[in-house]
């Protein structure tokens, strides 16, 4: 990487298969760009996601993690993406507790109709992320090649 | 360690366009677990499969990664091919880079880099897949269709047709929906009731059809095969299977000043009622909030006149639980509320009335019988103003309104402003348009005859504001051809109210886990090649719950739901989702933490013999998954505190060897 070249922060983003997985595919379909940093995995509900996922994922040097699911009462499981909201109150406290900036993590809702909210969610989610520069506080640099 | 193979596919120049496919291929060539790597135009085609299948052979693969579309569109494409070569169609991984990559990316170097990593998540996952076997469940031999409008009605009768039981859950009195309120249809102008009862009767009278009246869906529980439903069958305090339907009561009841629903309010009911003379069922039902009996205990007039001595004052709500193995949501429309508009004064002036109360005013079995008369004196209407879109198409409204196109308020209004014209050659008719829009066999043909042969006045322009002034309207509008104001007094107005899904459609969406779009319509698993299915298997929708249609179009959408319903039930078995959670007997302590986040009650406990080192046993108790009843959602692999749970096809290690090849 050049010197010169501009910042592009790592991001993950966790998708549950029924919503947000085709809200992304809608982003695509309708062709609404967002930045190439963020990686979609997709999971089968955002229940799915453990907390360990997040950790791993600053340990191995992402940026910023975002998880995406249903909205509230829609979710393909009933109650899969409330177990998200509340799991994930607990750890992203815990985590801007260990330095890990709120702006770095977030849940955010996102229905299969929602393609134009998912890329602009990305776009915003990814700004602000880059505003906050590199995450190191978590990054274990022994697990770089 | 597996032996991979990778698929880049260019899906013509859908990916190829943005993302080097021969780069992408080269550079996971030497991801680990990787023998073979190649690219091809379109892996879906049969030549695509093919490669597949060979490479497989040849290269004695034992997983596959395809670099194409969204695994929502062609996993179930790959998957097969992959069995059809002899592997286990588990073993195949989508890396999604066209939605995901290629149709949003522009610069090729991007798309490229962006490509390889979502390959290398792929081929790190695969590495990790292991074989799963699907299970195998029973299929209930019966489906529910909830909603007794056309759509319901035509679902029911196909499905019956093909020879397997149907309920339908209706919550009015009576099946026939909006379109039994209908005066004529267009553009044939036949009568809405001539070719809508004999269906209900049909319906009434297949051996294969029950009919739940005046009932709800209460809960649904179970998944596709294996429905568990509870209908409540609300009382309506006459016995069904008693009542000849003869009517004497509904016309002796004293209790005279009840809203008739079916004619909008327009004029009134009994309290004990039959909503129109072809009701199906064809019996009375007393409405509880206005029967004198039931509120103080004095009358009984009507059970006293029941020859057939149906009336039953002391009858409950009935909770009646059945399987199915298919449902059809068929919830149906309804024109949305005007109170907030309130510039066309519909609040304020008795004579500003919405289409569907102007086809009960024009219908021989309306509060008018048929003639159309202002409802505020009786009069005679001579100059008659239609306006279009209100509260349709309004981005700019939309706390009051909808954004989206409603879709049968031109042709209902070219029918309208005809059928006036043609019976009242001495009313002027104006109709106010954005557009006017005629998609459909015969439509556009049957609105010039509107204007040219019946000189309706079709202007183009909004109509800003209705004021009553005496027993007139003054209409305040814009010609926008002319570019002009114009002010016309009206003896009536009738507004083209957008329409809006049934309200319940929201809580039986969430009892089917069934997903809405932002409109409360229901979403299709793929609007374009599955637009009857839900994305929840064995839910399927049928008519204006999916979206705007008109009835032609909701009667193909209702049989075409039928035909899929039908293919379900056909089968004697269904094959299970294996990507179900399953708990590591060792690891589990037996804590409970999973079982009380299950939606479904999949887990259980048992009680397990394990020889422990010193050569005795010791009975554990430890968590036991049922893979018939697991949706694979994963809530308890995240609340098992030991790590003992994990889910078959998402496994823990597979997630985070995804987000270790993203980050690396």
């Amino acid at each position: 990487m050049s010197i010169n070249s501009e910042y592009k922060p790592k991001i993950v983003a966790f998708c549950c298969n029924w919503c947000s997985y085709a809200g992304a595919d809608l982003a695509g379909s309708n062709r609404l760009a967002y930045p190439e940093n963020v990686k979609i995995i997709r999971v089968p509900c955002s229940c799915r996601v453990n907390p360990m996922f997040i950790l791993r994922a600053f340990q191995r040097g992402a940026d910023g993690v975002i998880l995406c699911g249903c909205h509230p009462g829609d979710c393909h499981y009933t109650s899969g993406n409330y177990y998200t909201r509340r799991r994930m109150a607990l750890l992203f406290s815990m985590l801007e507790y260990l330095g890990i900036e709120k702006e770095r993590t977030r849940v955010e809702w996102v229905s299969a109709a929602e393609g134009a909210k998912f890329a602009a969610t990305m776009n915003d989610f990814t700004q602000t992320v880059a505003a906050l520069g590199e995450n190191k506080r978590l990054e274990d640099l022994r697990c770089k090649r | 360690m597996q032996r991979i193979g990778v698929f880049v596919c260019w899906c013509g120049s859908n990916i190829a366009g943005t993302v080097d496919v021969k780069a992408v291929a080269e550079a996971l060539r030497s991801e680990p677990g990787v023998v073979f790597s190649t690219d091809y135009q379109y892996m879906c085609s049969q030549a695509g499969q093919e490669i597949i299948k060979e490479a497989i052979k040849e290269h004695k693969l034992t997983g596959v990664v395809v670099c194409s579309c969204s695994p929502r569109m062609h996993e179930a494409t790959f998957r097969k091919t992959a069995q059809a070569a002899g592997l286990n169609p588990y073993m195949v991984e989508i890396a999604n880079i066209r939605e995901q990559c290629s149709w949003i990316h522009k610069d090729m170097e991007t798309g490229t880099q962006k490509a390889i990593i979502l390959g290398r998540a792929a081929v790190a996952k695969v590495n990790l897949n292991a074989p799963l076997i699907p299970g195998q469940t029973p299929v209930t031999k019966r489906a529910l269709v909830i909603g007794g409008g056309i759509a319901g009605i035509q679902t029911a009768l196909d499905i019956a047709e093909a020879g397997f039981p149907v309920d339908i859950v209706e919550k009015k009195p009576t099946i026939g929906g909006k379109m039994a309120q209908i005066d004529k249809t267009f553009p044939t102008l036949d009568c809405a009731a001539c070719i809508l009862t004999p269906k209900m009767v049909d319906v009434a009278q297949n051996e294969n059809i029950r009919i739940f009246s005046y009932s709800e869906v209460q809960e649904v529980k179970g998944f596709v095969g294996n429905f568990n439903v509870k209908i409540k069958k609300k009382a309506r305090f006459v016995k069904e299977d008693v009542c000849t339907g003869c009517g004497i009561c509904t016309e002796k009841c004293p209790q005279k000043k009840v809203p008739n629903e079916f004619n909008l309010g327009m004029d009134n009911r009994r309290a004990v009622y039959i909503p129109f003379a072809q009701a199906v069922p064809k019996v009375a039902t007393i409405d509880a909030d206005y029967c004198t009996m039931l509120k103080t205990g004095k009358c009984g007039l009507c059970a006293k006149v029941c020859t057939a001595g149906a009336i039953d004052y002391t009858q409950k709500d009935e909770i009646i639980e059945e399987q199915y193995g298919a449902i059809v949501a068929a919830t149906g429309f309804n024109p949305i509320s005007l109170d907030k508009f309130d510039e066309y004064a519909y609040n304020q002036s008795k004579d500003v009335i919405t289409s569907l109360e102007f086809e009960r005013l024009t219908n021989a079995a309306g509060p008018t019988a048929g003639k159309l008369l202002r409802p505020s004196d009786g009069k005679h209407p001579h100059t008659i103003v239609f306006v279009q879109c209100v509260g349709s198409r309004c981005a700019a409204c939309a706390d009051k309104g909808k954004e989206y196109c409603s879709k049968i308020c031109c042709m209902y209004t070219a029918k309208h402003a005809m059928l006036t014209r043609d019976k009242y050659p001495d009313t002027d008719v104006y109709v106010f348009y954005i557009d006017v829009r005629t998609p459909g066999k015969n439509f556009d043909e049957f609105y010039r005859r509107a204007v040219e042969e019946y000189g309706v006045h079709y202007i183009k322009g909004m109509v800003g504001k209705v004021s009553p002034q005496g027993d007139k309207l003054m209409v305040q509008a814009s010609d926008l051809l002319a570019n002009k104001q114009l002010h016309i007094e009206a003896d009536l107005v009738v507004l083209a109210a957008a329409i809006e899904p049934d309200k319940s459609a929201r809580s039986i969406a969430t009892m089917l886990t069934a997903s809405m779009d932002t409109n409360d319509f229901f979403t299709e698993a793929h609007p374009k090649l599955r637009p009857v299915e839900s994305p929840t298997a064995g839910v399927f929708l049928s008519g204006t719950c999916q979206g705007p249609k008109d009835i032609p179009e909701t009667v193909s959408q209702a049989s075409a739901a039928a035909a899929k319903v039908i293919g379900l039930l056909a089968k004697d078995k269904l094959t299970s989702n294996p990507c179900v959670a399953h708990a590591d007997e060792l690891m589990c302590n037996g804590c409970s933490s999973c079982a009380n986040v299950c939606p479904y009650g999949a887990i259980s406990y048992i009680d397990k013999e394990f020889r422990m080192p010193n050569r005795t046993t010791a009975i554990r108790r430890v968590a036991s998954v049922n893979p018939a009843v697991c949706q694979g959602c994963g809530a308890c692999t995240v609340a098992c505190p030991s790590g003992a749970m994990d889910l078959n096809g998402f496994e823990s290690a597979q997630i985070i060897a995804e987000v270790d090849a993203i980050c690396r």
